[in-house]
């Protein structure tokens, strides 16, 4: 029982299946891991021990029951921005530290139905803005390679879960790269599907047109069994595509062979760190070795892709968070004595340094008289990033580079400089801009610290992505790998 | 000295009949217990999302189709960002870009009312309405009550047509019986279904360029957008003949001191930020939908009237009156299918149905007389079953009763009495009891004959025909 | 370009922010320079390109005009900051 958190969910499921553990066993064991090491990396913010007892013990009935689903009774951390009804949805801010959702986000009631057990809220930055974790009311996560470092953000504690193994998996959501930056400095499979495939209903809101949830987990084959479940039409989103959900893990085991892969000269800038291009580029040649061609492309208009990004998000975030009022729910201040006083220091104590930081640049370029400038030609702009992915799904498959351009960094190191933090994501945003699928796999280690290999595809193309990734993963072993000190029974 | 000219533009909120909420599935009931009807998509709770109604979108349309109206076949929904404590989300979803419907227009009847003027509609947009501010004794705070927020309301807003209060009010009213007519709106302004802010300006008779214009919110009733409207007028040509200068800015009507108010410049330095509403897709109304639509308008207002005039030959008066709203425009149909004569039962409708419900305090849809009851009434008078004077007495006791007017005809006797010789008895035995207003008549006093007539109807408990009295008195006096 | 004091005070109003004046400095210099990065996409020619505001092209779907939400007063107000008599309450409102 004692190495139970090296198994994938596939590995978990077999043995609840051949009743070698319960969930509740399964359950408790994770509780303990999380219980004994949360101190260290803060990368749990919530445990829901009660709910979780009880669900895991559904779980059993309906595995003895012989009614299990893949998910049934396997433990899973939900990031902060998802609604849960009865527990505490904070979304990493003090504006909601109070906040107990009344409803459950679309995906945490699926995940539910299908019988995965909450263990309880992962840490995050602040209403998911940020790329380190640090910008979290409850503090920053550590990574669990090298506790010095940042797990990136925003999904900074979902990502840093995983690589501890402190669950089998957690949920996240990617507005610029925030499941697949952490995944790539936690060493984790981070996939971010189609935007629309999954629905926002419950996520609270960042960048609604940015917005995607998805899945950190130990390899390919369990994102595959997430998006299972998670993937499909919402009524409650009007942004969730009517697109039928195949079964993701129906093409895992195809070949590569015939593949053709995109390496587009934008991802291997002067920006990026020789340690971790060397990395990608084993990983490239690896690709290689399994079938697949190499074709290089060029995605022209990439590196506007951070400025684009940082006006659309800001923007709608800006709005988003106009409900974050103190009137109806969470934080309002001390004896306000007319409604904008109320207005100003509820929300700016609520807020933390970065999320004002955006609502004022937000607010500041759809003001009037600026909204042409800025909105109006960041959308133009956006539609030319989206033309460039177009051209190049013309003539490949996949479009493979760097997650990032470095491995993690040390804590404080970009926190007090809001353009190098933004320039962290300088890969990630443009999957996001045109909406489409991406992932962040691990493909080795630079100086003791995980590289991230990023896989973009074409719009509902997931299954491709997660084939690819998952021959890769049969062939390497980066996925499985643990930090030493999360590899044992944590003493 | 100069003359100045009035420019009014008005912008009608009016709220539309639907069960739901226009991006949630909360009731719009009226009067309900306070954010009983406020569900997490109207409370603006974090992760939720809108859904938009499609009632709405059919009922826009319809409305498009009654001002000949350009549909739009593509449009979008913004966001309006402000801060207000009734305004749950710190935005109002509503349409700026690429509104439902744009371009149409009203013909609206002016002057003595024999005259008409088109008003240009410049757009009619989707929007949701805000919560309530209520400010009585929560211990120096106010209460919210979210249940209004999230209706659905349509925004008309006109083109700079009218110049005067009293073609604003006609207006309004012309909208306010057309929004009825098509049943996409109950029109109930107490409620706050019909409201408008007018945008008033003053310039000098022949001048091309308008005014600088300020703009006059939340009136909710025809005597308050005229008296405001007048108000505003005349403070702004006292501000110009002074030598100085109108400031744009939004004023308040205050009914109790019968004047309006600047608002508070901080709000008036508010920056809306509008841009599309991203948690939203552009809709799309195609021609199939809109012909769909189409197929079930109801006559319009305007082509009703017409249609009195010149198919049923009733006067422009009576057209109006009978078309003034949808309720008596039914009644009026109803009366007329079973009676048979159109003037007759307009007079009937006008004259004795409309006195009567006034007397009682009565809406029309509350009549104690039913349009087919009515109109059985009227048919009677016109086959000459009864008179129009035995017809009021009916009426009167019809009003109080659930019988028909043959039952009351039968019951009482009152059917009229056509028949010749019976009538000639009578008037014999008159004429015979009268020997000195014989001779006054026979004397060159036709006046008399009034007399004759009265004493024959007496006589006759008002049942015999006064056509066949009359004819049969001057025959045998001529004798 | 660079913004100034002002309208960083401006924008924090629109915002319902309270900055301190010691910070407006600081708040300024770090948005002009994400607006500075902001600019590059200027150099984007976007003569005739139709703006994005979705990454796919989907379309509304519209609902049925039923009522579905049963009251939930009681829960939901259990949230509020304020509440009482059914509803929320904020400081006097002036209008």
């Amino acid at each position: 029982m004692t190495d139970l958190h090296t198994l994938s969910i596939v590995g978990l499921a077999e043995g609840l299946r051949r009743r070698e553990y319960s969930a509740a066993e399964l359950t408790q064991h994770f509780m303990e891991r999380i219980s004994k090491s949360n101190t260290l990396l803060n990368a749990v913010i919530t445990l829901a021990e009660e709910q979780a007892a009880a669900t895991a013990e559904q779980a059993d009935v309906r595995i003895a029951a012989g009614d299990a689903e893949p998910l049934t009774g396997i433990p899973l951390l939900h990031k902060d921005i998802f609604c849960t009804d009865g527990i505490r949805t904070s979304c990493g801010s003090k504006m909601l530290d109070a906040f107990i959702a009344p409803y459950d986000a679309t995906v945490v009631a699926r995940l539910s139905a299908a019988g995965a057990v909450m263990l309880g809220k992962t840490n995050m930055d602040e209403f998911a803005m940020g790329s380190s974790n640090e910008a979290s009311y409850y503090g920053p996560v550590r990574n669990p390679w090298d506790i010095e470092r940042v797990p990136g953000g925003s999904s900074g504690g979902s990502a840093a879960v995983v690589a501890a193994r402190l669950a089998p998996a957690a949920t996240g959501s990617d507005t610029g790269g925030s499941i697949r930056q952490p995944a790539a400095l936690c060493g984790v499979t981070g996939l971010k599907p189609t935007y629309g495939r999954i629905s926002r209903y419950g996520m609270v809101a960042f960048a609604s047109s940015l917005d995607q949830a998805g899945t950190l987990s130990a390899d390919a084959r369990d994102a595959a069994l997430l998006l299972n479940v998670m993937a499909g039409f919402d009524q409650r989103d009007s942004t969730s595509i009517d697109h039928p959900v195949p079964d993701y893990t129906a093409i895992l085991d195809n070949s590569l062979d015939g593949l053709k892969i995109g390496i587009a000269e934008e991802f291997f800038d002067a920006g990026l760190d020789d340690g971790v291009a060397s990395q990608v580029q084993a990983a490239i040649r690896q690709l290689e070795v399994l079938g697949a061609s190499i074709k290089n492309i060029s995605l022209p208009h990439m590196k506007v892709s951070v400025a684009t990004y940082y006006v659309v998000a800001s923007a709608e975030c800006s709005s988003n968070l106009s409900r974050m009022d103190g009137v109806r729910f969470g934080y309002r201040c001390e004896n306000p004595k007319d409604p904008g006083d109320m207005y100003a220091r509820s929300r700016s104590k609520g807020f933390g340094a970065e999320v004002k930081r955006r609502i004022m640049i937000g607010t500041y370029v759809l003001s009037a008289g600026f909204y042409d400038a800025y909105y109006l030609k960041a959308q133009r702009v956006r539609r030319v990033i989206a033309d460039d992915f177009k051209r190049a799904f013309d003539d490949v498959d996949l479009i493979v580079g760097p997650t990032t351009p470095e491995t993690a960094f040390t804590l404080n190191e970009k926190a007090s400089d809001p353009i190098r933090m933004y320039l962290s994501d300088i890969y990630t945003i443009a999957a996001n801009l045109a909406g489409l699928p991406a992932m962040s796999i691990p493909c080795g280690f630079s100086q003791g610290l995980p590289v991230g290999l990023h896989l973009i595809g074409n719009l509902f193309d997931e299954a491709r992505l997660l084939n690819v990734a998952h021959q890769y993963q049969r062939h390497t072993d980066w996925h499985s790998r643990v930090p030493e000190r999360f590899l044992q029974e944590i003493p | 000295m100069t003359v100045w000219e009035t420019v009014i533009g008005l912008e009608i909120h009016v709220r539309l009949l639907t069960c739901s909420k226009l991006f949630s599935g909360a009731s719009t009931t009226y009067g309900a217990e306070p954010n009983s009807l406020a569900c997490a998509v109207d409370l603006g709770l974090p992760g939720v999302l809108p859904m938009v109604n499609e009632e709405v979108f059919r009922k826009a349309v319809r409305f498009g189709l009654g001002v000949n109206a350009e549909i739009s076949r593509c449009s979008v929904f913004d966001r309006k960002n402000y801060f207000y404590p009734d305004l749950p989300k710190g935005y109002q979803i509503s349409q700026l870009y690429l509104p439902v419907v744009s371009k149409g227009e009203l013909e609206i009847n002016v002057g003595d009312g024999n005259s008409s003027k088109v008003i240009g509609i410049t757009r009619a947009h989707l929007e949701e309405d805000a919560g309530k501010s209520l400010h009585e004794d929560f211990a120096g705070m106010s209460g919210i009550d979210l249940n209004r927020a999230g209706t659905p309301l349509l925004e008309i807003v006109s083109e700079p047509d009218m110049r005067s209060a009293s073609e604003a009010v006609a207006y309004m009213k012309a909208m306010h019986t057309l929004v009825r007519y098509l049943e996409i709106s109950d029109g109930n302004m107490q409620e706050g279904s019909f409201r408008c802010d007018a945008n008033v300006s003053v310039r000098a008779q022949g001048q091309a360029e308008f005014g600088t214009r300020t703009e006059i919110k939340n009136l909710n009733s025809f005597r308050f957008v005229e008296r405001a409207i007048n108000h505003e007028v005349e403070r702004q040509t006292d501000i110009l003949e002074n030598g100085g200068e109108v400031m744009q800015e939004t004023r308040l009507y205050d009914s109790d001191r019968d004047e309006t108010r600047s608002m508070r410049s901080k709000e008036e330095a508010n920056d809306y930020r509008y841009f599309p509403d991203p948690d939203l897709l552009p809709v799309i109304i195609d021609d199939a939908y809109i012909e769909a639509v189409r197929q079930f308008m109801p006559e319009l207002p305007n082509a009703k009237r017409n249609r009195f005039i010149q198919e049923l030959g009733l006067s422009a008066y009576d057209a109006a009156v009978l078309t003034g709203s949808r309720e008596i425009a039914d009644y009026y149909e109803a009366v007329l299918a079973e009676a048979g004569e159109a003037r007759l039962s307009a007079n009937w409708v006008i004259v004795e149905l409309v006195g009567a419900l006034n007397s009682d305090g009565l809406d029309i849809r509350q009549s104690p007389v039913s349009a087919k009851r009515l109109g059985g009434l009227i048919r009677r008078i016109d086959d000459n079953t009864i008179s129009g004077k035995i017809g009021k007495q009916i009426f009167r006791q019809m009003w109080c009763s659930e019988d028909d007017a043959d039952t009351i005809i039968e019951a009482r006797g009152l059917r009229q009495i056509t028949d010749n010789s019976a009538i000639e008895d009578m008037i014999d035995k008159v004429l015979a009891d009268s020997p000195r207003q014989v001779e006054q008549y026979r004397a060159g006093q036709k006046k008399v004959l009034g007399y004759f007539v009265g004493q024959v109807m007496r006589a006759s408990q008002g049942r015999a025909n006064p056509q066949q009295v009359n004819g049969i008195l001057r025959s045998r006096l001529k004798n | 370009m660079v913004l100034s004091g002002a309208q960083v005070r401006d924008i924090a109003w629109l915002a319902r922010l309270q900055i301190d004046e010691a910070d407006i400095g600081q708040y300024a210099a770090e948005l002009s320079r994400v607006l500075e990065l902001i600019r590059q996409m200027n150099e984007v020619d976007t003569d005739d390109v139709i703006a994005m505001a979705h990454p796919t092209d989907a379309v509304q779907r519209l609902r049925a005009d039923k009522v579905t939400e049963v009251d939930q007063r009681e829960k939901l107000q259990a949230l509020a900051p304020l509440a009482e008599s059914g509803l929320y309450l904020v400081p006097r409102v002036i209008e």
